[in-house]
């Protein structure tokens, strides 16, 4: 079953356009990694799908819900860990999970016992009593997935979820995230090639807000008869450039 | 309930503050404790407690604004609120949630003010329960600035217009330090067209049990009041749907 289909989404800010006439169709359940250079469009995709920006034009429908015709019900099914941590800095990281499941509609017994089973699912209970601004920025980012996760999204956007993690924090967190693999769609950008090609199902490769080229890694591999996954993407990347 | 969850976060990182608990409760008694030295020592009635206590609380709620404002300010800037955007939460939940915990701030604020007022003077009975009410109305006017500060402006700017142009204003145009008859003029006509001075002005015929002196003040807190709020969630809102708070 389908989980997203993105028909023509366009943003325009001002005169650039950021995302172009985007066609995408995501399974259920699938892990799809966007990948791009930096101003590709990724983010500006991942904000209009979980309605944090509304499109220029075009829609997308997720599980049957269009961004923007019901935004609200849209809400209901997704979660999103930005770019950047998203803690609320003052609050321990047990009554950072415990709010979020409360906001996404879960009562204050089952919130609590959602809480006590991220804690343990992520390796967080020994520092559930700890404010989220004490932690390392690894345990930060992984405090902000995991609260991603507390309200049981159907669909899950991880924006660049590694970005600045050292080597074994970032082993840990993808450890966490193949353990969602089959169980809820999430959507992944990332600018680590090995994170891509490890992870995800299938890649999308956007280019200038286009997306140019959608496969598995080694579908991509052969569609450029290049040897490596990062050669495949550099060539994807780059053909556009090249083209001119 | 979700805003009311959202509602105890705001509260929790607004009292978790160090600085927020000083400026809010410490700096006001401070102030309360000095001026009331001073009336001890000087031969005429310049901060006799009565006149002084209503003025002080006035004066402690405009850090209401820079607690709230502050709080907005920061989530607006931080990926915290790119986290709230994208949950099911709505416009009336967020103005909810940011506006809500800062009331019984606010009354525990004037309360302990009034209660240390006792020690110092201050005569105890119901017209202070009168008092109360009348600033928390006057409460309302701050929450608002805090709620459209918050909006437009990031924390340290919001540190600049609240925590220093609101405070001063609300000192020296709320003839709290000194009467405003004494200076007279364009300052006394300005401050009589701020909600400060009504502020101040109602809450200290509410404690001298001049109750026929307290509405021609108390409309001009309540219009301020109204007026604010209105404007305050108007641009929150536009700015919410302009993608830039």
């Amino acid at each position: 079953m389908t989980a997203i289909e993105t028909i023509d989404l366009t943003k325009k800010f001002k005169n650039k356009t950021a995302v172009n006439k985007l066609n995408l169709l995501v399974e259920q359940g699938e892990l799809f990694a966007l990948l791009g250079v930096n101003g590709a469009g990724k983010t500006t995709t991942i904000k209009m799908l979980s309605c944090l920006i509304t499109p220029t034009s075009g829609d997308a429908i997720l599980l049957g819900e269009s961004v923007t015709n019901n935004p609200q019900a849209v809400k209901e099914n997704v979660n999103v860990s930005p770019q950047e941590t998203a803690v609320a800095r003052n609050l321990t990281v047990k009554e950072n999970l415990e709010l979020t499941a409360e906001i996404y509609g879960f009562g204050r017994k089952v919130s609590k016992q959602k809480t006590e089973e991220m804690l343990l699912a992520f390796g967080l209970e020994e520092i559930a009593n700890d404010k989220a601004k004490t932690l390392s920025g690894g345990m930060q980012r992984r405090l902000s997935i995991t609260m991603a996760l507390i309200s049981d999204p159907k669909i899950l956007f991880l924006d660049e979820p590694t970005l600045g993690l050292d080597v074994l924090a970032r082993r840990e967190l993808w450890s966490a995230i193949k353990k969602l693999k089959g169980k809820i769609t999430v959507i992944l950008t990332t600018h680590y090639m090995e994170e891509a090609e490890t992870l995800s199902d299938r890649i999308g490769v956007m280019v200038k807000g286009e997306l140019k080229a959608v496969g598995t890694a080694k579908d991509l591999i052969e569609k450029t008869g290049v040897k490596t996954f990062e050669d495949a993407f550099v060539a994807l990347a780059t053909e556009t450039e090249a083209e001119k | 309930m979700r805003c009311m969850s959202f509602a105890k976060r705001n509260a929790k990182e607004i009292i978790r503050d160090p600085i927020n608990v000083f400026f809010g409760l410490g700096f006001p008694l401070v102030i309360l404790f000095l001026l009331s030295a001073i009336q001890a020592n000087i031969p005429v009635s310049l901060f006799e407690i009565n006149r002084l206590a209503p003025g002080i609380s006035v004066f402690g709620l405009s850090f209401v604004s820079l607690f709230s404002g502050t709080l907005i300010a920061k989530d607006k800037t931080s990926s915290y609120m790119l986290r709230l955007l994208a949950s099911p939460l709505t416009s009336a939940d967020f103005i909810i949630g940011y506006t809500l915990p800062l009331l019984p701030m606010a009354i525990l604020q004037s309360a302990v003010c009034f209660i240390v007022s006792f020690f110092l003077g201050l005569t105890i009975n119901l017209n202070v329960l009168l008092a109360l009410v009348i600033l928390l109305l006057t409460n309302v006017f701050f929450i608002g600035t805090g709620l459209l500060a918050g909006s437009i402006f990031n924390d340290k700017q919001v540190g600049g217009v609240c925590g220093a142009l609101l405070t001063n204003l609300t000192a020296w145009l709320s003839g709290t330090w000194f009467d405003l008859d004494l200076v007279g003029g364009a300052f006394k006509t300005a401050a009589y067209l701020m909600t400060f001075v009504h502020s101040v002005n109602a809450a200290r015929a509410a404690i001298d049990g001049d109750y026929a002196s307290i509405f021609p003040d108390l409309w001009w807190v309540i219009g301020y009041a109204i007026l604010i709020i209105i404007i305050a969630i108007y641009v929150f809102k536009s700015k919410m749907k302009s993608e830039n708070i």
